[in-house]
């Protein structure tokens, strides 16, 4: 906490006075937005004529879409001029080129948050983790790239994917969710910073779980992250995606794109923990986390996975989809949400059935606590030429205490009668009896809230790796621990 | 010394006084057994004795081994020695039965400054107390009584008691919903785990569990009270006459 904030106030310090927008040589720009903004961070980015002309198309129809109004989540109305669309820890040349030049408090704030990014060791082998890591919007840290490399994996900052493989950027950019798809999706494509780039060849099981952490740390910062993962033929690749922020007292937004590409047999597995800033007890500050995340089973066979567990932002608004477009393809999205203090959450699914036999599993856990309000949406489409599709989904509430909430608004659109679908949901209060039950045998009342809970979200924790589970139990064991009693 | 010593025990339920001066001293070693008619309060005594809050002690005071009991959370009291096999034992999605049982023991040994079991030592001992109760094996990685028939719980709780070793246990109506053999088999892992230094509180509303489970003394509870004491005949005594005859009395 303490080194987070002597972050924060480090950056603060350095006094931005210069704000002119089209100064290439700043880290940052002043708030506001326009196309000089945009036309700034393309430059800034060095990017090419076509991408400034993508990105500002977009802007041009952001201008003219309504902001969405029906989700369950309230929130005053954004200011987007209030927001600084770039900034950079440190100047290009001053950039850290390795891990070994992160600056030692920032590594101590990744530490405190257990990422593993000092671990060197760790990453290299044991783990098998390799982490390209964000701090604001620029990657300070790229590992095992080489070793990537050698199977022609190419795992790198999108901003460097747009210098180094230009043609598979212009190729998938914006295919999966277009520009200007929705609100937030469209603000994305006009100022998107940086994210991640993953592309596995035909054939190549990547060796290694890919990693990338996000963080936001400066004051008044969106961020906009960009990520691309396309899988070829016959490819595997799982990627894990955690993020965490330092205590903050105002709201950020955070308004990412995650567009996921599987081609003939392919599989991608795409896991996130999720622990930003949830604001307080008041429901002051914490992050807006509206997020747009959507993978194309493109050919026969293939299949994609979500699974996310969500404890933090103020308000969490997204649905991981999936549109099976390829014959026998698979969507998965296996969910827990944690909503306490005054959190909110509005977040689901959509599963697009368009290819024959294909198949979706949704299991959304969802655990509201003291104030928090919690939202599952999920859409199952099946269109006319889905033949024998079939959909699963699962939707289970845990209430603790009388003051939280938890909804479910299943969407169904069914347009070949020969799918089939199932559709289960309860909602179960974590009782006074279950954790009675627990004390009289023994265990602390804070370990049977834990064994409770974790017993709740045993079938979404399963589908996470193995150290990102063990993590993720952490993690709710932490945010609930003062929710009962 | 007493292992459980009550004093003027006084519990409200809901704002509605339940037990009214309740005087009760178990030795170890000893099998006590209380009956008597539903709403007189045995329950009642179970679930005050094993922490629950919504019982509340409005006066009097509870010793186990000479400490104060009533100052004990739950948990430290079932750390303590006490066990209490519940009358509607409760599901636990998602948990097995091996990985609940696994952190009640190892908390229990921390209490006492002992080591975790090893993994090995303890599925060998889950083994065999689930064999001694005739406890289903499939039934120790399946989530903790989900699914399992009303025998199926009991026989669970009486699982669960044969590994935890408790000093106290307290059985609150556990021979109900069961059949002859699973009442047999129940009362037969009680029985195994009889000896000089462990005491039983057996709470039953029919005799016929106390011919399997032999009780050295039988108290009746009626109104909040113990109203008579007697040895293993007062449970036959009250197989043919009933309560109503206490009732009267306290009336």
């Amino acid at each position: 906490m303490s080194a987070s904030t002597e972050t924060i106030e480090r950056f603060n310090e350095k006094g931005y006075e210069a704000g002119f927008v089209t100064n290439v040589e700043e880290d940052r720009v002043e708030p506001g937005l326009n196309e000089d903004t945009i036309r700034f961070i393309s430059a800034k980015k060095n990017e090419p004529e076509w991408l400034l002309e993508w990105r500002l198309e977009a802007y041009r129809n952001w201008l003219t879409m309504p902001e969405p109004d029906w989700q369950y989540v309230h929130y005053d109305p954004i200011d987007f001029q209030a927001i600084s669309y770039y900034s950079a820890p440190k100047r290009d040349e001053d950039r850290p080129q390795s891990l070994d030049d992160i600056d030692p408090e920032i590594r101590e704030t990744y530490e405190k948050l257990g990422i593993p990014l000092y671990e060197q060791e760790m990453l290299a082998g044991v783990a098998n983790v390799a982490v390209d890591a964000v701090f604001d919007s620029v990657s300070v840290a790229t590992s095992y790239k080489a070793k990537l490399a050698e199977q022609g994996i190419i795992f790198c900052s999108m901003s460097e994917a747009v210098q180094d493989h230009p043609e598979l950027v212009k190729q998938y950019l914006g295919t999966i969710i277009p520009r200007n798809d929705n609100y937030f999706a469209a603000l994305n494509s006009a100022v998107f910073t940086d994210g991640s780039f993953v592309y596995i060849p035909k054939g190549v099981r990547c060796p290694m779980e890919l990693s990338t952490y996000f963080r936001i740390n400066a004051a008044n910062t969106g961020q906009f992250e960009r990520t691309l993962i396309i899988a070829e033929d016959s490819s595997y690749v799982s990627y894990l995606e955690g993020c965490t922020a330092p205590m903050r007292d105002e709201n950020q937004l955070h308004a990412a794109v995650v567009e996921l590409v599987a081609l003939d047999s392919a599989e991608i597995k795409y896991s996130t923990v999720q622990n930003w800033y949830p604001g307080n007890a008041q429901g002051k500050g914490g992050v807006y986390n509206f997020v747009t995340k959507r993978g194309l089973c493109a050919g026969d066979n293939s299949k994609i996975s979500w699974t996310q567990v969500e404890t933090g932002s103020a308000i969490t608004w997204k649905y991981p989809s999936v549109v099976m477009r390829g014959d026998n393809s698979v969507g998965e999205f296996y969910s827990v949400a944690v909503t306490r203090l005054r959190q909110q959450a509005d977040t689901g699914t959509k599963m697009i059935h368009m290819g024959k036999n294909t198949r979706s599993t949704i299991i959304s856990k969802g655990i509201s606590a003291q104030e928090g309000q919690q939202v599952y949406r999920g859409l199952v489409r099946i269109t006319p030429t889905a033949e024998d599709a079939r959909n699963y989904s699962q939707c289970d509430s845990m209430l603790m205490g009388s003051e939280c909430g938890a909804h479910t608004f299943p969407y169904l659109d069914v347009n070949n009668a020969t799918a089939q679908l199932e559709h289960e949901a309860t909602t179960s209060k974590i009782g006074e009896d279950q954790i009675l039950y627990c004390t009289s045998r023994g265990i602390s009342a804070e370990d049977a809230v834990s064994l409770i809970v974790n017993g709740f979200c045993k079938e979404v924790f399963r589908e996470l790796p193995m150290e990102f589970a063990v993590e993720a139990q952490k993690l709710l064991e932490i945010t609930l621990e003062d929710s009962v009693g | 010394m007493a292992l459980l010593e009550i004093r003027n025990l006084h519990v409200n339920v809901e704002g509605a006084e339940i037990l009214k001066g309740l005087n009760l001293t178990i030795e170890p070693g000893k099998v006590q057994a209380i009956m008597g008619p539903n709403g007189g309060g045995k329950s009642t005594l179970a679930k005050a004795l094993v922490g629950d809050e919504a019982y509340e002690v409005t006066e009097g005071e509870v010793l186990f081994n000479g400490k104060d009991l009533l100052e004990m959370d739950p948990e430290v009291r079932a750390r303590e020695g006490v066990f209490m096999g519940f009358q509607y034992p409760v599901e636990i999605p998602g948990v097995s039965n091996t990985y609940f049982l696994k952190a009640a023991v190892n908390a229990i040994r921390k209490h006492h400054g002992k080591d975790e079991m090893d993994a090995m030592e303890f599925l060998e001992l889950v083994r065999e107390r689930a064999k001694r109760v005739k406890l289903d094996e499939g039934l120790l990685q399946r989530p903790v009584n989900e699914g399992f028939s009303g025998g199926e719980k009991k026989r669970n709780e009486i699982f669960h008691m044969s590994v935890l070793e408790p000093m106290l246990g307290i059985l609150d109506e556990t021979d109900s919903g069961l059949d002859i053999d699973a009442l047999r088999t129940v009362s037969d892992g009680v029985n195994a785990m009889r000896d000089n230094d462990r005491a039983f509180l057996v709470i039953t509303h029919y005799q016929r569990l106390l011919d399997y489970i032999v009780p050295d003394v039988v108290h009746v509870l009626v109104d909040g009270r113990i109203v008579k004491t007697g040895g293993k005949e007062l449970a036959k005594e009250l197989e043919q006459k009933g309560y109503e005859g206490f009732d009267e009395a306290v009336a």
